[in-house]
């Protein structure tokens, strides 16, 4: 149920009497339904789940994600090998 | 990849397990309820980074896993009429029935065909116009936004040959389920990113707070895992049970609005059978009676189904949490992924298969 | 004879047995039978293609004179193969190419200098004839790179509805010239592990080009003749103890085959393992992992440690070879036929062989 990869919207255009776009995915480019991504523009990034755009991606939540967890103290643990 | 590669940075993501292991003063048990964070929890062996007393336990996050075994019987019933191409995601493909799987289908002359989205069932409909295309409906609320569009494509089409076996499930009514179960030992949650991304997580707030238990959402890479499981731990730690959100870039509290609403256009709750638990209450979906031409379940009378599930497949226990794959007696011996008695063997994110392939010279060699 | 009555021979003709179509552009069973239309279509079609200067005996087998070597070889090694690949071509390469490439690299992997090889073809009734000249004339291209010879072969036909347009199966010929060992059951701890390059290319490339799950790659086929390698990493040092090609099944599987022959426990470290971006991201949205995906013009080597260095130089001087890298090691360990992979956040796990078809996921 969740296997949704991060790709670019590259083309935008009408198909199959539904909104739909080229999608990027560094290397690999597939056709996708964004019917349910009305807001999407040519760049934007989004969630594509069994050819379908789910949600765009917001930048500015990933940064500050990102941002949260550098500020957490320097603190190394070492992993455990398998017996 | 822009939006992943930063989420497997090494240093960040050994960070957030060391201050996991820092705040963390008791033992806590956290359940996923997905494959996606199964498989990536196995592919990166993040159990390994954690601190020894978080145990993470595999829920029922496979929608493979859990189509129950009567909807499989069927689907290997319809596969196999003449003049059906059934179409279908990968993943189904080797999940066994009473008496074998799609691939024995096709094997003795049915046409399967894997496809990658549902409107390219759609698609083959359109090429095979004196076929009866069937499509093989499973999966949580991520891809029920996906399914439902291929049904009123077909009806914008005008196609006559096209119908969906659906089998919908929902997350929030089985948090519920293993939550009031008596053997629950499961203290908090991480719920599925993706699911979130289309349903928000408005829905698990009720949850949260009539079980006291942390939710927090949670993503697919290992940064967002652990992410998830701190947020879990902070909130057990500070015994606060709230919903939270760690997977911001992806989802909003209120979901996807569009999808929602095409959602309860073409489908309608019902109670769903989960493979090994049994019936849980309003934990499905199932098409509207106005789409029910695209039923297939009408459409195809199969009858005489016999289902027979192994005797020593405890699936539904490993499904909740409850026990551990090396825990059963078939496991490794009579089931293996070659030979799977049940589906959790099966999916390469069934809790029993990952823990196959990835643990199991560990087990052997002590 | 007079006017009135037509000639026997031309009624005979005429009423039971006419005269076959010369069949030019599409393959029919006649072309299997074994008479007159075979015979036709491998002095016309088949061998010119090869450039076989060979006059056509129509012998059951080719008769070879080895080269004269200044050292006589000491054992041959003969290899067999069979191709079924969908689609005839694909980015990169065709079925021919495969052919005559997992031939020539099946002996190269032993150690031996690859000499000749056999191709059968089953061919499917309707195929077109062009693209039997296209795949023969491929596979003679493959050949003349790899420096062998096609010297024998087959030709067989088959309803239309079987063969997917055609199959190719190759027999493969090469000498060793000394004792020296290399197979799967010569690893030794300590070795390093040697990859000649990206890994999923051959896999993806077809993958896309089938179709079926609707995507574009900007990837192709690595399909290659590695013997010329295998002779640059030989010439370079002796301690070369196991060579292997990861075709079907990906690296991995490979990989697992040697650690049980050779009873040994392997490490290999995720990020040492180069994956061209587009595999990777086929890999992503399908759920695939790279190291199960056939790799056909890739090659690894278990070496002594301190010929590493010296045989990867050498590997980097050749076009298949130059991004070799080391990957890993055959370690001390009390746990032989086991592989594992370090992963990229230093974490461990076992990687097991493929178990049945890979399939594209949702979950």
């Amino acid at each position: 149920m969740c296997l949704g990869i991060p790709g670019k919207i590259i083309d935008i255009y009408e198909g199959y009497g539904l909104r739909m776009g080229k999608i990027d995915f560094e290397g690999v480019t597939r056709e996708v339904c964004l019917a349910y991504v009305p807001e999407a523009k040519l760049g934007d990034y989004a969630i594509i789940h069994v050819g379908f755009a789910l949600s765009l991606l917001s930048e500015a939540e990933a940064q500050e994600t990102l941002a949260m967890l550098r500020q957490i103290s320097d603190f190394e643990i070492e992993p455990s090998l398998p017996e | 990849m822009k939006y992943l590669t930063e989420y497997r940075d090494a240093d960040l993501v050994k960070k957030t397990a060391a201050e996991i292991a820092r705040i963390q003063t008791r033992p806590w048990i956290i359940m996923e309820i997905c494959g996606g964070q199964t498989h990536a929890i196995m592919r990166y062996g993040l159990d390994q980074i954690l601190p020894p007393q978080i145990e993470l336990v595999h829920g029922p996050g496979c929608p493979v896993c859990v189509t129950s075994l009567e909807i499989v019987d069927r689907a290997l019933a319809i596969a196999s009429f003449p003049d059906v191409i059934f179409t279908s995601f990968g993943d189904m493909l080797r999940v066994p029935g009473s008496t074998g799987d799609l691939f024995s289908v096709r094997a003795t002359g049915g046409d399967i065909r894997v496809v990658y989205s549902p409107l390219d069932a759609v698609k083959i409909a359109q090429l095979y116009p004196h076929k009866q295309i069937v499509f093989f409906a499973i999966g949580f609320e991520t891809t029920a936004p996906a399914n439902a569009m291929s049904v009123l494509q077909a009806q914008a089409l005008g196609l006559t040959n096209f119908s969906i076996l659906a089998s919908h499930v929902r997350v929030p009514p089985a948090i519920s389920a293993i939550l009031s179960s008596s053997d629950n030992r499961v203290q908090g949650f991480l719920a599925a990113g993706h699911v979130c991304t289309v349903m928000g997580y408005w829905e698990y707030i009720s949850l949260a707070e009539y079980f006291s238990t942390p939710i927090v959402v949670t993503g697919f890479e290992p940064l967002d895992i652990l992410n998830g499981i701190l947020h879990t731990v902070r909130q057990l730690e500070q015994e606060r049970c709230e919903v939270e959100n760690a997977y911001p870039r992806a989802v909003t509290k209120e979901g996807n609005l569009p999808a929602q609403q095409v959602i309860r256009q073409v489908f309608q709750e019902c109670d769903r059978n989960w493979r090994g638990i049994g019936t849980i209450p309003k934990s499905g979906w199932r098409l509207r009676p106005e789409y029910s031409q695209f039923d297939a379940e009408n459409r195809f009378s199969v009858t005489d189904i016999q289902t027979i599930e192994s005797p020593l497949c405890i699936a539904g226990k490993i499904l909740q949490g409850i026990k551990k794959p090396f825990e059963c007696s078939a496991f490794a011996g009579e089931c293996t992924p070659e030979n799977p008695l049940g589906a959790t063997m099966v999916s390469s994110e069934g809790t029993c298969s990952a823990y196959y392939r990835y643990r199991i010279r560990e087990i052997n060699n002590g | 004879m007079d006017d009135q009555t037509p000639s026997l021979q031309g009624a005979a003709q005429g009423a039971t047995c006419p005269l076959p179509l010369p069949h030019n552009d599409r393959i029919v069973m006649g072309h299997g039978s074994g008479g007159k239309m075979t015979h036709d279509l491998i002095k016309n079609v088949i061998l010119p293609a090869f450039k076989s200067t060979t006059p056509y005996l129509g012998d059951d087998g080719a008769v070879i004179y080895l080269p004269d070597l200044p050292t006589p070889p000491q054992r041959i090694v003969i290899s067999t193969d069979s191709h079924v690949v969908t689609p005839l071509f694909f980015p990169g390469g065709d079925i021919g190419r495969l052919a005559v490439c997992g031939t020539v690299n099946d002996v190269a992997m032993m150690g031996a200098t690859p000499l000749y090889m056999t191709a059968g073809f089953i061919l499917e009734e309707g195929l077109e004839i062009s693209i039997l000249i296209q795949i023969a004339r491929s596979m003679q291209s493959a050949a003349e790179e790899a420096g062998i010879r096609i010297v024998a072969g087959d030709t067989k036909v088959v309803q239309k509805g079987r063969a997917d347009g055609l199959y190719i199966n190759t027999a493969g010929f090469g000498v060793l010239y000394d004792m020296q060992e290399i197979n799967g059951s010569c690893a030794r701890p300590g070795d390093k592990i040697i990859l000649s390059g990206t890994i999923g290319d051959h896999g993806i490339a077809v993958l896309s080009a089938r179709g079926e799950l609707g995507f574009a790659a900007d990837i192709k086929s690595d399909v290659a003749p590695l013997n010329h390698l295998v002779g640059t990493m030989l010439s370079a040092s002796r301690q070369i103890h196991v060579l292997r090609d990861p075709t079907r099944g990906g690296l991995a599987t490979t990989l697992n085959e040697i650690a049980q022959q050779s009873q040994v426990s392997i490490t290999i470290n995720e990020t040492a393992i180069p994956i061209h971006s587009a595999v990777q991201s086929a890999c992503e949205m399908f759920g695939f992992d790279p190291l199960y995906i056939a790799n056909e013009g890739k090659l690894i080597a278990f070496v002594s440690a301190i010929e590493a260095n010296k045989i990867l130089d050498a590997m980097h001087s050749t076009i298949y070879g130059k991004e070799a890298v080391i990957i890993g090691e055959v370690v001390n360990e009390k746990a032989p036929g086991r592989v594992l992979l370090r992963t990229s956040i230093g974490t461990h796990r076992v990687i097991d062989v493929l178990s049945g078809e890979m399939l594209p996921r949702i979950c």
